[in-house]
Formats: structure tokens, sequence, C-alpha cells
């Protein structure tokens, strides 16, 4: 009897966990929108965090997503040249990195390099007593180290995706006219005639989403450190597993919604 | 916020502590602390690490919420306010922290202007001029374009004496101020703490284990003991009271926690 009873008492804690956590996140992005509507934004730390997430990331996202345009091309071309469709690559790629391994690529890439970088530099101001220090001084914790991030990241992200889409293309294109002598032509008119708008869009749209919700957990991660360097280091490991989980989650729930907005091959 | 005649708080009374309970986890830390402190007065804490006393100075400030009791802070209700409540309390009362809490990304001298700029002095020339004076007040001025993580223990500590003395609060909460100083630099800062109490009726609570400080600066004494108030007086009382918890811990015997 002992075993449905510490199995139910089980699922009952990790959900009252669950909960927990989702309460205070919705409480931070509750603090963050009354920190938007201040008006106050430090446009200088704005700027600075946009060096560091933005303008510091783009060597990562643009390797991942050039050497995953190049694998993917050279793994497609060979099995539709099977089927006598091998012209029709570029149209694959483009569309499959504007829609998801893009933004997804970009996002994990983000949430590794930002989302840790976030969470240990709040974590170690948290636990050195900064973040005491900013409320004895009459700062808002969430006005002074939350907003500028989340606002960066909003600027930054949609340029980050762009580039991995971009520089996945260029790859693409590279590997199938260099490396099999496909005709520029082929290649370049399926890319165009199958690529539009939309497809950007979902890209956009989805390195927006990502962005938001990596400043989230990953700053949540930070504020809410104890425990010294240790527990620096559990948040900041915490804040890329949980920023990359929840990335790939909603991506799956987020591409259902914006295909029924924008559905594909209808171009 | 409560004024101050529904509260029953007297008029020269700045802080006040009525029956402040807290616990964290199975600990009780505080068991039920009253404390008055008036106007300009420089209250000392004393007591064994771990007793609370950090704990207590927190909960003037609003830092951390009482599980029982109630807070008062120039007549306003601190545990009833919210934490983008808490402007007018933290525009009166400043606080130094044990490890100085200095954003190590600013230099000593953006630290020290921090808490200015923050409070909207606009005025570049006004800054600079306050801020020169605030570190030549700790003797740190030729240090001002260092970063925190090149200076010493003890000039980290002037320096976050420089940040909490340079709005000029009526209020300044000093947590172990002399710790990790020598001889010389623990006395500029009793000094500093003397000379900021004389020329702008500054109201002070330090916590600190220094005796000699103690009995320099201090106008009261109050020991924190088990979560208790054990004692709370003047220096000179200090001297002579025959409770022996008290007399062992201010002589540095060590039966003091038996």
């Amino acid at each position: 009897m002992r075993f449905p009873t510490d199995l139910l008492a089980f699922i009952g804690r990790i959900s009252l966990h669950f909960l927990s956590y989702l309460g205070q996140l919705a409480a931070l992005a509750k603090e963050l929108l009354i920190a938007l509507r201040s008006g106050v934004w430090r446009l200088r730390l704005v700027a600075q965090q946009i060096v560091a997430i933005g303008y510091g990331s783009q060597g990562v996202v643009i390797v991942t997503g050039a050497f995953t345009g190049a694998v993917f091309t050279f793994q497609t071309y060979a099995k539709f040249k099977d089927f006598g469709v091998e012209t029709t690559v570029g149209a694959v790629v483009s569309v499959a990195l504007c829609r998801e391994l893009g933004p997804v690529l970009a996002g994990l890439m983000v949430a590794g390099r930002v989302g840790a970088a976030m969470a240990a530099d709040i974590g170690t101001m948290k636990v050195t007593e900064q973040v005491d220090a900013l409320r004895v001084m009459g700062v808002h914790p969430v006005d002074y180290l939350v907003l500028p991030r989340f606002l960066a990241m909003m600027i930054s992200m949609p340029f980050l995706v762009a580039e991995s889409i971009s520089f996945g293309l260029g790859a693409s294109f590279a590997v199938s006219s260099v490396g099999y002598q496909m005709p520029t032509a082929w290649y370049l008119t399926h890319m165009v005639d199958h690529t539009n708008m939309e497809d950007l869009s979902i890209g956009m749209i989805k390195g927006f989403v990502f962005g938001m919700l990596i400043t989230l957990i990953s700053c949540h991660q930070g504020l809410s450190a104890e425990n010294g360097a240790v527990g620096v280091g559990s948040g900041t490991t915490r804040a890329v597993v949980i920023s990359s989980l929840v990335l790939l989650v909603v991506n799956f729930f987020l591409s259902i919604l914006l295909n029924y907005v924008f559905p594909i091959g209808n171009a | 916020m409560n004024s101050r005649p529904e509260d029953g708080v007297a008029n020269d009374v700045f802080i006040e502590l009525r029956g402040v309970k807290k616990r964290f986890g199975a600990q009780e830390v505080l068991r039920g602390v009253d404390l008055r402190l008036r106007h300009g007065e420089t209250l000392c804490v004393i007591g064994p690490s771990g007793e609370g006393k950090t704990v207590m100075m927190k909960h003037v400030i609003g830092l951390i919420k009482p599980d029982e009791g109630d807070i008062f802070v120039a007549g306003m209700h601190v545990n009833g306010l919210k934490e983008r409540e808490m402007a007018p309390i933290r525009q009166k009362v400043s606080m130094l922290f044990q490890g100085a809490a200095l954003f190590d990304n600013l230099t000593v001298e953006e630290n020290v202007a921090f808490p200015l700029l923050e409070r909207g002095v606009r005025d570049k020339a006004e800054v600079r001029r306050r801020v020169r004076e605030a570190l030549q007040a700790v003797d740190l001025d030729e240090h001002r374009h260092k970063h925190p993580t090149s200076l010493s223990g003890g000039m980290r500590k002037r320096t976050g004496i420089a940040r909490a003395i340079i709005d000029h609060s009526e209020c300044i909460l000093y947590d172990e101020p002399n710790s990790g100083l020598d001889p010389i630099g623990s006395d500029i800062i009793d000094q500093m703490i003397l000379r900021m109490q004389k020329r702008f009726g500054v109201t002070s609570i330090i916590v600190t284990h220094d005796m000699r400080s103690i009995f320099k600066i201090a106008d009261r004494v109050a020991m924190l003991y088990r979560g208790e108030l054990r004692f709370l007086g003047t220096p000179a009382q200090l001297r002579e009271t025959d409770d022996e918890v008290v007399q062992n811990f201010i002589n540095g015997r060590s039966d003091v926690t038996c």
C-alpha cells in the first residue's frame, strides 16, 4: 500500500514545485511589465547589453547556422538525387532554415552563451549582496538588471536569427554549387520561388519569443541564487538547461500555431 | 503608510521595532525584539555571530520582512510597504554591507556616485564635488579610478562607507564597519561616524565586534543573544552590568554561548 501513496506524494511534490516555479516566473514577468511601463529604460545599459548579447553572439550563431545549412544540403542532396528532385534542395533548406533551424539553433546557442552569462552575472551580484545594495539605494533590481537585458535581447534576437538563416543559406548554396556542381540558377530559382515573407516572419517571431523566454528564465535563476559560488554555478546550469528545454517544447507548439496562421506550401 | 500619531510612535523616535520575530526554516533568529532609536542617536549592536544582528538591521531597511511584529522608520510602517513603495524610506536610510557590496563593473568613483545619479542629481560638477568630498573623508581619493577587484578589503569597506554617506541620509546602518581593518583604519572609520553624527545629526545603527569602537562612538549598546535583546543601555552601564553573559562577551570569555 505504501507504493501508490509514495508515488502520489512524489507526483504532488513535483506538481507543487512546478506550479511554484511558474508563479515565480509570472511574478518576474509582472515586475518586468511594471518596469517597461515606468519608462525609465537606462539606454546606456541597454546599449552595453546589445554589445554583449547581440554583437558578442554573432560568431557562435554564424558558425552554427553555416554548418547546419552545409550539412543539411550535403545530406539531402544525395537522397533527393535518388528521386531526381535534387534541384529542390535550395527550396527545402531555405524553408527549413527560416521556419525551424535558424531560430531554434540561434535560440539554443544564445541560451547557452547569453543565458548562462545572465544567470551567472546576476547570481554573483545576488550572493555578494550587490542586489540588496541596489534595493537599499531605491533601485528595483528588475528595473536595473532585467529590463536592459530584456530590451537588448528583443533588439538582438531577430538580427541573430536573420544571420543564422543567411549564413546557413550561403553555406548551403556553396555546397550545392561548388560541392555538387548544381547550376546556380536552379538552386536560386527554387529557393526564391518557395520561400516567402511568411517563412521569414515565422523565424523572426520565434526569435522574439525565444529571446523573451531565455531572458526571463535566466534572470530568474540569477535573482534566486543562494549559497555562494555553488548556488551561482547550479543556477547557471539550470538557466541553460531549462531555457533549452523550454525553447524546444515551446517551438513545437509555436510551430503548430504559426503554421495555422501562416500555412506552409502556399508560395 | 501609517502616520506617527496613529501608530503611537513618539515624535523624537526615528526607528522603532515592536515584537519583531523572524524564523528561517527551523531556526528562530529573532524572538520578539523591541527597540526604539531617537533621532541622531548612535546604537551599537553586539552579540555572538549568527545571533541575528544583521538580520535585525536588514529588517529596518525592508530587505527582510518580519514574520510577526512591526517596524517603523521615520513614522512609516516598513513591513506594510511593497518593494516599489520603499523609496521614501530608502531616501532617508542608507546601509554599509558587511562585504561592502560594491558593483564590480564600476570604478570606485562610479560606485560612490551611483546613489546620487539614481536619485536624479544631473549636475556633473555637483556629483564630482560630492564624490571627491566623500572619498577624501575615507582617504581614498587617489584610488578613485580603480575597480573594486583591485582594492584591499579595508579599501573596499571604506568605499562602501563613502557610498553610504554621499547623499547625506538621515540614518546610516553599518554592518561591521571595522572588521578587517587595521587599528588606524578602524579609528578613521570611528572618527568619520562621530563626524557624521555631530555635523549632520545622523542616526546610526552599528553592528560591531570591536569593543574599543563601542566605547568611543555609541550612545547606547544593545546585545542580541539567542534572538532576544539581552542588554540595552549606555556604554557605562555595559561596563558595570552584572549580567554574566554580557560580561563574558565583552571580555571575550568563551563560555558566553554555554
